[in-house]
Formats: C-alpha cells, structure tokens, sequence
C-alpha cells in the first residue's frame, strides 16, 4: 500500500526550494519541496492557476526554476536541456503529430535514438498492444477517436520505455464515461510497467482513482500531500477539505481543547466536538468540516454533536437522497441520506435534529463569511 | 436493403406532392436570393476580367488587319498555291484593293495598317506599300506584277507575296510564333528567328528566374519572421504585424522611389560604403536600374505575400508539437526538421506559389529600376501594347505568361495539393 515516505536520498524525484516566477513580481510556485519515489504515481491537484502544471514543465525541462533545484535519479537537471532528460510526456491535446501515421508518432522517439529499424518496429507492435490498439498503425491521428488518440499518446510516452512519465491533463478533452475507463486503463499501464509517473489534473475524483499519493496545489503551495484516502478522512486544512469531496463547513470559536478534541461554540450558540486538526487554540476562530455521509438525520441518542436544522430542499438520486438544509445560518448546508424503505419520509420545510460522531468533524483554519 | 419495399415508390410529403418537388419549392427562394446576391460581382467579373482578357487572348491569333485592308485580294489570293508568283489577275485585284483603300482612308483599314502588319513579318518592308498605295490607281493595264516591280524591285521577292497570302488570313500563329522567336519561311515551315531577333523566350526564361529567385529569397526572410510573429505574445506580435503591413499602406510609388534614394550609385548605401571605406570613390557599387535594383525592391514589395500566409499556418500549430518532440529525445533541430518544418509545408506553398505568380507578372517595379537587364516580361508586353501597339504580339506573350502560370500550378497542385494550401 501506498504511504506517505520520507524524503530520503532515494527520491527518485526531487524538488528542492523551488520557486517559479514569470514576470519577476508574483511567484507562481513559492518555495516547493517535493520527494517522488521510484514506481510511484503522484498527482499534482488543483485549481487552474494554482502551480501544478508549472511544477510539471519545469521538470520537463521547458520551464527553468528561477530558484531551487530539481533533482532526477539524484542528478540536478537544471542545466539540462528537456531532449537529455529521457522523461515520457503525455500531453493535454496529446500533441500527435498530424503529419505522421501512428506507427510513425510511435517510431519517433526510436528513430531519434538511432534504434534499427526491426527494433523498432517490434517496439511499436509491442506498446500498440498494450494499449490495444494493433490495427491502427497506418492511420493519421485525425482519423482516430479522441480515447483512441489519447492512448496513442500515451502509448508514445511509454515506447521509448523512460523511467518517468509525465502527464498534463491528459484526460481532460474526453467525455465522462471514456474518462473514468481511461483511469483505469492508465493506472493498469502503470502497474503492470513500474513506470514512475506524475500526473497533473484539476478534477479530484481521477486523482483519488489513480494516485499513490496526491499533491493539492494551491497559490503556488502544496497544502498536503498524502494517499488518496487520507486526504479524504483526514485533511489538513479548510482548503484540502473543500477541494477534495463534498464537505459542509461550520463557523465557531474553540472554547476548549481537551485530548484532541475541540469544543467549539458555533455561531448560532450551539455546542460541537470536533477533532482538533489545524486551530490555533482557545478563543479562536474556526471551520468545522464535514462530510455530507457522515450526518445522520435523527441520530441516536448519546451521539456527541447534535443541532437543529430545517430541510430546504431534497434531491432524489437513486442510491441517497441528496438533502439541503440550513444548519446553523448556512443554508448551503448537504446532508446524504441512504436511500432505504424504512426510514420516514422526509419533507421539504420541516425541522429535524442531525447529528454526527465528533471524530467525523474536523476544525480546521477559519476561512471566514460562509 | 428492405425487400419489401418497392423501390419504385416515390416519397411522397404530407400533401402528397413528391418529396423532391417539395424540397425544391422551399430552397427554391433560398437559392435564388444566394444568387441575387452574388449577381453584382459575377456582373463585374464578366464586365471587367472576363471579357476584356478573352478579348486579348482572341488578338493573340486572330488579326483582321489583312481582310479589311484588301478584302477582296483576301479571298482571291488564299487559292495561290504559293509556287512563283500570284497570277496575274490576283495581282490586279492586290492593285485595285491598294487603290480603293487608299481612297477610303477608313480607320483600322488604311494601307498604312496593312504596311504596318507587314512589316511584323518582314522588317523593313513598310515604304514598300505606302509607296505603292501612292501610284496604284496609276496602274491600269497588266501584266501587274511588271508594273509593281517596275515601281519597287522588292516586289520581285516571292517571299512579300508568300507572306500577303499569309497576312491576308483572320487567324494566324504568327505572334506566337513571333512571341517565342519563330518565323515562317519562303514554304511557309517554321523556323527559328534570326539571333538579332531572340530576345522573348531569353526574356521568359530570366523572368522565371528572377521570379525563382525573388521567391526563395522571400521565403529565406518571411520564414523567420512569421515564426516570431506567430510565438511572441500578442502585443509585441500585433506590433511587429504592423510593421510587416506598414508597407501594404504604403504607396507602391514611393516605396520604389525610397529604393531608388537608397541604392543609386549617389545614394545612402554606396555613400555609406565610401566613408566605411568597403569601396572607394570611384568603384561605386551598381544596385540599381539592373537585374539586382529589381530582386531588391521586389523583394521588399511581395515579402509580406509571404510572411502572412506563413504566420497564419504557424499561428495553427501548437507550441505543445515541439514540446512533445523535446520530450522523446529530439534536439532543436531536429524537432523543427522532423516536427514544425513538415506542418508549415501548407504555408510555405501558399506564400511561394503567390509570390511567384505575382512575380512573374510584376511591371511597375523593375520599369522604375529595372534599367535595362533588369526587365521582365511584362514589360515587355506592357511596350507593345503602349507604345510599339502592336496588340496581337503583346496577347500573344500575356497569353504564353498566362500558360506559364497555370502550368505551374497545375505542377505544383501535384507536387503540393492545392487542398493544402493555407492562405489564412
């Protein structure tokens, strides 16, 4: 199982006090350090603009660092120009050449190696099976479709057989469906290869699927990075717990702190226990967060954090029933319920108590006005 | 597929008119209204292009000089079989024409026109009919051709009355054959010009090669630039794209002019040469009214016939192409060989296949600074239509450049495929 590793002098990825600016007056990544192991799958995540996809070139080599050091395989690659680096690409718009059949996109980065021409040729047969697409050799990327072209791509990353492999958004042009059967082929490829591979994307739930661990970006700052699950169960800070799954916050002052736990008064006068994760201490501010699963409507009786709320709204969606409520002035308030045939019908307008355990509730950093 | 369906079934609408007829009906006033609208300009090409250039190209073969001169020694002297001379009594009709034409003095049918027409096939010949004109009524009783001779020994030459016949037909090869330095001889085969008179194809053939020239010295300075253009970010591009049209707002005139200004042994360039001491005073460097003043200007005026195809096709591909290359292992070079250079293909057949079509055509700039070595083609056509008027020689040429042209392109769709062709 994938864990969170100390950096060691192992990393076979290393970024070192990077820092990234374009114009001299903002930086666009602030001070990042980041260890990648051999075989990993790491996920660089966030919204646009927050970092990851410089990061991504940088490493590639198309973007220098203004400051810090990248190091590949112990090796600063700073002064090495992208062509010596030896990392496979995917890229977003899989940039396949228009110009060449697929064999020919395949055979490129042999061709620029100087490999015989039968070696070659067996290695692209080799990798159009593993992406299962051997028929497709003479065509024209333009006569493929957009999960057949992003396998060509992919596949092109991976025939040259580098022992990194990055990706920019690679899935980003596909539709849903196609997208969630490309995770997986993608994740298959890597485990069945050992290939190192750092992925870039925004969408969260491809990055729980596929990583080993997830990198969240953020204004140019990683805010966490751990496995997919503990990002979910356990995240660091307000930021993290709104980008990663859904996630109901509340605002209240810490009373107490007592093993872990907070006791946090919210706005509204209610009393709530939360596990203590990133608040400064008593008579501070903070934002409860959680997750829409873990609320029970009518909870039993002895459960730890229980308040009143009224149901605005329900949404049927087959499996749960999606129920907004307003808890506490926040009227963006999600609760998921199961759907099963004994429980009581719900109505839009009436009152209910909710409840949640208080290790199901994280206080986190104040983010301010709901 | 259906068996069922009988396939002689007419799809009928709801009203039970068939489908097709309906169609018809309601595109029907679409159809029409796309067509009023490009009336104006389908108007103004038959009106302004259309007829004007067929009109030219039927000068090019057909020249009724002869017919409406001497009308009736037309349609007698085309039963000579061309051995010795006309019979007598073709002769008297030739002197009664002369006579009556010179009488009538009708524009576009005097003997001097006739003179003239001659004169296209034998040099020197014009005074011989003027001449005769002059005395024909004189001339009553036979034998004819004794009395012509009497009054001008060259009508002794069989060859004047070999090339009558000749003249005296409506449609006739001879400016083609003139306009790539041929001539018909005494039996009426075709032979080259005299060397003295080979001055159209040489002249086809350096305008071919200076429009060659011209084209890859373009391409060699547009490519470059479109490049830049196409990656720097928008404000510095939209600036330098500027820059690259500021001669397209410029009048053709004084942009030649500044040419001259600037490359004249006198002018700025030379001038900066002597005080730099490349050269010294009196070996001035020639740049201008020659071939080189030409390539330069020329240059200069169809480079952005160039750049703007190029950058609109550059524009088009992504930096992310190159990136990827980089990223399998390929140098720069190589990337941009391999990867870049094959996607401007489009471009770069867009901007050499205008560019040269223009050049080859091109009349204003090598008359302003072409001198002598450095004209082409069309100016030539330009003299004969202007000045020497000789029309039927100057379609015939325009009408070889246009062959030339289309040849071209028709070598270059095979080569290149015109579907490729990107011109923005």
């Amino acid at each position: 199982m994938a864990e969170t590793k100390s950096a060691t002098d192992e990393s076979f990825v290393r970024f070192e006090n990077i820092q990234k600016s374009y114009d001299g007056e903002v930086l666009v990544v602030k001070d990042l350090n980041l260890d990648i192991q051999k075989g990993e799958f790491v996920t660089m995540l966030g919204p646009s603009g927050s970092g990851k996809t410089t990061c991504l070139m940088m490493l590639a080599g198309f973007e220098p660092a203004t400051h810090g050091e990248i190091f590949l395989d112990n090796r600063p690659i700073n002064t090495v120009p992208p062509h010596k680096r030896g990392i496979g690409m995917v890229f977003q718009n899989y940039a396949l050449f228009p110009h060449m059949t697929v064999a020919e996109n395949l055979a490129f980065p042999l061709q620029v190696r100087n490999m015989s021409r039968s070696e070659q040729e067996d290695r692209v047969k080799k990798i159009l099976d593993l992406v299962e697409l051997p028929q497709m050799a003479g065509r024209r990327p333009a006569q493929l479709s957009g999960g057949q072209q992003q396998r060509i791509a992919v596949a092109r990353a991976l025939v040259f057989e580098p022992d990194l492999v990055l990706m920019d958004e690679p899935l980003g042009a596909l539709d849903k469906q196609l997208r969630e059967q490309m995770q997986y082929e993608i994740k298959h490829i890597h485990e069945s290869l050992g290939v190192t591979v750092v992925y870039v994307t925004h969408d969260q739930s491809e990055a729980l699927t596929m990583s080993d661990r997830v990198a969240v970006f953020e204004d140019g700052v990683i805010q966490q990075l751990s496995s997919p699950e503990e990002l979910y169960e356990d995240p660091k800070n307000s930021f993290v717990a709104q980008f990663i799954g859904e996630n109901n916050k509340l605002n209240g002052t810490v009373e107490k702190i007592a093993k872990g736990i907070c006791q946090v008064r919210t706005d509204d006068g209610t009393l709530l226990h939360a596990e203590q994760v990133n608040v400064e201490g008593v008579g501070n501010k903070t934002t409860l967060s959680l997750r829409p699963e873990r609320i029970e409507i009518d909870p039993p009786k002895g459960t730890k954090n229980v308040i009143k709320g009224r149901i605005e709204e329900l949404i049927y969606l087959g499996d749960h029933i999606r129920v907004r409520m307003n808890v506490a002035g926040n009227d963006e308030f999600i609760v998921k319920v199961r759907n099963r045939a004994d429980k009581r019908p719900l109505k839009e307008g009436q009152d209910t108590k909710i409840g949640w355990l208080a290790e199901d509730c994280k206080a986190l950093d104040f983010v301010g006005q709901i | 597929m259906s068996d069922t369906q009988n396939s002689n079934d007419v799809l009928v609408a709801y009203d039970g008119t068939p489908l097709k007829q309906q169609l018809a009906k309601t595109t029907r006033r679409m159809k029409l209204r796309a067509l009023l609208l490009t009336l104006p300009l389908v108007l103004f090409i038959i009106i302004a292009f259309v007829l004007p250039i067929g009109d030219m190209l039927i000068r090019s073969f057909h020249n009724p000089t002869g017919t409406n001169v001497v009308p009736n020694f037309a349609e007698v002297i085309q039963e000579w079989d061309g051995q010795d001379y006309p019979p007598d009594e073709m002769i008297k009709v030739f002197v009664q024409d002369l006579a009556l034409a010179r009488k009538n003095r009708e524009v576009g049918k005097t003997v001097g026109n006739l003179a003239t027409r001659v004169n296209y096939e034998i040099p020197g010949s014009r005074s011989l009919f003027t001449k005769t004109a002059r005395k024909a009524d004189k001339i009553t009783e036979g034998p004819y051709l004794d009395a012509l001779i009497k009054l001008d020994k060259k009508w002794a030459n069989e060859n004047v009355w070999v090339t009558l016949k000749r003249v005296t037909r409506d449609y006739t090869l001879s400016f083609y054959l003139a306009a790539t330095d041929r001539k018909y001889d005494e039996n009426e085969n075709i032979i080259r010009a005299d060397e003295l008179y080979r001055i159209y194809l040489p002249l086809l053939y350096k305008t071919i090669a200076l429009s060659a020239l011209i084209t890859f010295l373009c391409f060699l300075i547009a490519y470059p630039v479109a490049y830049l253009l196409s990656t720097l970010p928008l404000r510095t591009s939209n600036l330098l794209m500027i820059l690259v049209l500021l001669p397209f707002w410029t009048s053709l005139l004084v942009r030649t002019s500044a040419w001259i200004a600037m490359l004249q042994t006198e002018g700025i360039i030379n001038n900066i040469f002597v005080y730099l001491g490349f050269i010294d005073d009196e070996n001035r460097i020639q740049m201008i009214y020659n071939a080189t003043g030409t390539v330069i200007a020329m240059v200069h005026i169809l480079l952005p016939f160039m750049i703007l195809p190029l950058y609109s096709v550059m524009k088009t591909i992504p930096p992310s192409y190159m990136r990827a290359a980089k990223s399998m292992g390929a140098s720069n070079f190589m990337a941009f060989r391999r990867v870049y250079f094959p996607q401007t293909i489009p471009g770069i057949a867009a901007g050499v296949l205008l560019v040269f079509i223009l050049a080859i055509g091109y009349y204003i700039t090598p008359a302003l600074v072409g001198g002598s070595d450095g004209l082409l083609i069309s100016n030539e056509i330009a003299r004969h239509i202007q000045s020497s008027l000789n029309w039927s020689l100057g379609a015939a040429l325009g009408t070889i450049l246009l062959v030339v042209v289309l040849a071209l392109y028709w070598l270059y769709n095979k080569l290149v495929g015109v579907d490729n062709l990107k011109f923005g």
